[in-house]
């Protein structure tokens, strides 16, 4: 099993998102992180899709997938050609004695303190995904108290881009 | 120029506009502001189901029959949720069927109101495409590109749910003269290369087989098979799917392949070297237990889905389009390769292949009690009637022997439901055959257990003046369950015995022959082997109300070759405990 990168570029209809899970659990997948943005294009939404499988059946789920009416592309992220970026914010145990040393952590991972209460701060970072599993484990020694985290998103680096030629109208043969 | 309507009146016009002629359905509250305008329709007919199941299969076996999408219409929540199963057939199938089902009125959505089911969330993953229509001016697109998606590329189901207030606002009517799907968009095409490829290794190889799926008889591409199986001399065997796309009767055809295919089918694909598989999913029930099927042989694998390449076999040569494209090209270049000195040489495997047919061909012992032998009728009726009738199967043992015994011989002649195996298909997609094309006979071979599943469809085909004609082969019980139950569960019949043709004096419940009479068709019944052809004449000679035959069979005959369940196609059976020699080179 290893772990595969899915930019699904889609129509912006009701039912999209059920409709694509739910061929991954059909399958018996397990999606480890799945986010939705809308995009350059009114009317088309994006998929980043994270999930650890193995490479034949990711091709059926691929296949399956672009069956999708409301499916117009499916790219997989090579992780060394794609620029990958994750959200993450943090609520950690922080009072006057160590405040400091947390703030000191954030900033070695370059993360804002975006509030801050008597007892705790919340910390954001944003980054790739082995950045932010390495200050999350720097952390957890003053105490997380929540985390959440936004799901992985990508982009693939160089000049193409993947809503190119994606959007032409198709005449009725009918 | 627009006309101000109703959404109810847009969607009865934008019916029209998609050319349907007939709608299969039963009216209900949500649904209801579309009958009104439909009660004046010219165009389209409305026939008046007695179940919704019924309303979808007739739908499907109106596809079959015309090549058309049929529609089904049926009203929200249980009118909806009945039609899943016809919609989970033709998914499997291939079927082109449009559903239109009416939902609660948009603010009920969602609040468990009377008569609401989710019917977009429940169909999800046996529809091609659905769509919830909460707004009246989305009507005539939606309609349309269920259509367009319903009919092209790989055929299946497509399900409108529309939400009655929706019907009942008033807008502009416009018909789409553009389809905007940019996310749909079938390959039809094939690659060139992909297809000199495939031709170079049929040239090239010493054991070929044509393995031929319904995906053929959707692209309507019976004749160029019979020119490339010609042109090349290659074996040809037809799937459940595929049964007359090639005729019976030609030399080259083998027979069907798979857990009760021939001899000859399964061992051309098990010994093969190369198979072509054309519009052919490679299915648990022609493969067997996958990993020891055909393990010699490179496959090529054309299918207009490419999600079904390579799915359950491995293909060495993948090639993506409609199957009369793929053909008619595939036939370009095999004679562009013979034309240059490449023709393969198979006078071999022909030897071993006529040997395996002659030594084990199809065939049945007759009761020697006197009692009538399901395959006798069968075969029989499919001698009488003909090869221009359209054959309506269940699923079963008289499904088995229909798609052994009658001789099929024409393309789309055999309907019946593979994929999905629904008990009960056989009577309504009759019925829908019959209103599809009314001037061919049709006949609905329907087991006993089947038949009661839909027979209340015989109303409907007495009523709407829809003369088909039902042989029931009776053995009294769940014929295929039983005879898993004598081979796997030493003959323990739990629960198979529905006393339809109990052999003692007990009382037959139902009598079919009064049940027929009760619905106003013609009963009749048939027991010994000497009455077959004169029942099957009187039933014939009826043209003006249904008719149903009770063929009173002997309950332990059993549907021979067989390949038991999870094992290897190379330990097939042509009888019980009778296995076939295959490396006798005499």
């Amino acid at each position: 099993m290893t772990q595969h990168t899915l930019s699904v570029l889609v129509e912006d209809t009701p039912g999209i998102l059920a409709r694509t899970s739910a061929l991954f659990s059909r399958r018996g997948f397990n999606i480890n992180s799945l986010s939705v943005s809308t995009t350059e294009y009114e009317g088309l939404s994006r998929m980043t899709i994270v999930v650890n499988c193995d490479r034949h059946p990711l091709e059926q789920v691929t296949k399956q997938l672009n069956k999708l009416v409301n499916v117009i592309k499916i790219v997989e992220m090579d992780n060394d050609a794609a620029v990958r970026r994750e959200l993450l914010l943090a609520k950690v145990k922080a009072d006057s004695g160590n405040r400091a040393a947390v703030i000191q952590t954030a900033e070695l991972f370059r993360a804002n303190i975006v509030d801050v209460g008597p007892d705790v701060v919340v910390v954001e970072a944003t980054g790739r995904p082995e950045k932010l599993d390495a200050l999350v484990r720097n952390l957890e020694p003053f105490g997380i108290k929540e985390l959440v985290k936004s799901g992985l998103v990508a982009l693939g680096r160089g000049p193409r881009s993947i809503t190119d030629r994606s959007l032409r109208a198709v005449e009725r043969s009918a | 120029m627009t006309e101000q309507m109703t959404g109810a009146q847009s969607l009865i016009r934008s019916l029209e506009h998609a050319g349907v002629d007939v709608v299969f359905g039963i009216p209900g509250g949500a649904i209801l502001p579309a009958y009104d305008p439909l009660y004046d329709s010219v165009n389209v007919r409305h026939i008046l189901m007695r179940h919704e199941q019924g309303a979808g299969h007739a739908a499907e076996g109106y596809a079959y029959a015309t090549g058309r999408p049929g529609v089904c219409m049926a009203t929200s929540g249980p009118g909806a949720t009945n039609l899943v199963t016809p919609i989970a057939d033709a998914h499997m199938d291939s079927v082109p069927l449009v559903a239109i089902t009416g939902q609660v009125a948009t603010p009920l959505i969602g609040t468990d109101g009377f008569q609401e089911a989710d019917i977009c969330g429940i169909t999800m993953p046996i529809t091609k495409h659905n769509y919830l229509v909460k707004r009246a001016e989305d009507i005539p697109r939606t309609i349309a590109e269920a259509f367009h998606i319903a009919s092209s590329g790989r055929p299946g189901p497509v399900l409108v749910d529309i939400a009655k207030d929706a019907l009942q606002t008033s807008v502009d009517f416009a018909w789409p003269q553009r389809l905007d799907l940019p996310g749909y968009r079938p390959v039809t095409k094939p690659h060139g290369k992909q297809v000199r490829e495939a031709a170079r290794m049929i040239a090239e190889s010493r054991r070929p087989v044509l393995y031929v799926g319904g995906g053929v008889l959707r692209a309507g591409a019976a004749q160029e098979l019979r020119v490339l199986a010609e042109l090349t001399g290659l074996p040809v065997v037809t799937t459940l799917m595929a049964r007359g796309v090639f005729p019976d009767s030609h030399p080259q055809h083998l027979g069907m392949p798979g857990m009760h295919g021939s001899v000859a089918a399964v061992g051309a694909l098990q010994k093969a070297d190369l198979i072509v598989a054309l519009g052919a999913r490679f299915d648990d029930r022609v493969t067997g237990k996958l990993d020891s099927f055909a393990p010699g042989a490179s496959i090529v694998h054309a299918d207009i889905d490419p999600a079904e390449i390579s799915k359950n076999r491995h293909a060495d040569v993948p090639i993506v389009g409609d199957c009369r494209e793929v053909i008619a090209d595939l036939v370009v270049a095999v004679r562009n390769d013979q034309a240059a000195g490449r023709q393969g040489d198979y006078a071999a495997w022909w030897a071993q292949l006529d040997r395996l047919r002659e030594v084990y061909p199809l065939g049945y012992e007759d009761p020697d009690d006197g009692s009538l032998s399901p395959q006798h009728v069968i075969r029989r009726l499919g001698e009488i009637v003909g090869p221009d009738a359209h054959y309506v199967a269940g699923v079963g043992q008289h499904q088995m022997w229909a798609a052994q015994f009658i001789g099929h011989q024409k393309p789309g002649s055999f309907i019946n439901s593979g994929g999905l195996g629904t008990m009960g298909f056989s009577v309504p997609a009759a019925l829908g055959a019959k209103v599809g094309a009314p001037e061919r006979t049709v006949w609905s071979i329907d087991g006993d257990g089947c038949f009661q599943m839909t027979n209340q469809e015989l109303a409907t085909c007495a009523i709407e003046g829809i003369p088909i004609k039902v042989a029931v082969i009776n053995n009294g019980n769940l014929g295929m369950v039983r005879q898993w139950q004598t081979l796997f569960y030493e003959g323990r019949y739990s629960n198979t015995d529905l006393q339809t043709a109990p052999r003692d004096a007990r009382v037959r419940i139902p009598d079919f022959v009064r049940l027929a009479e009760a619905y106003g068709c013609v009963g009749l019944r048939c027991e010994r082997p000497e009455d077959i052809d004169a029942t099957v004449e009187k039933a014939m000679a009826v043209d003006d109300a249904p008719v149903v035959v009770d063929f009173t069979v002997h309950p332990d005959a059993m549907v021979w070759p067989m390949v038991g369940p999870g094992i290897s196609n190379d330990n097939i059976q042509y009888a019980r405990d009778m296995a076939p020699d295959w490396d006798d080179e005499d």
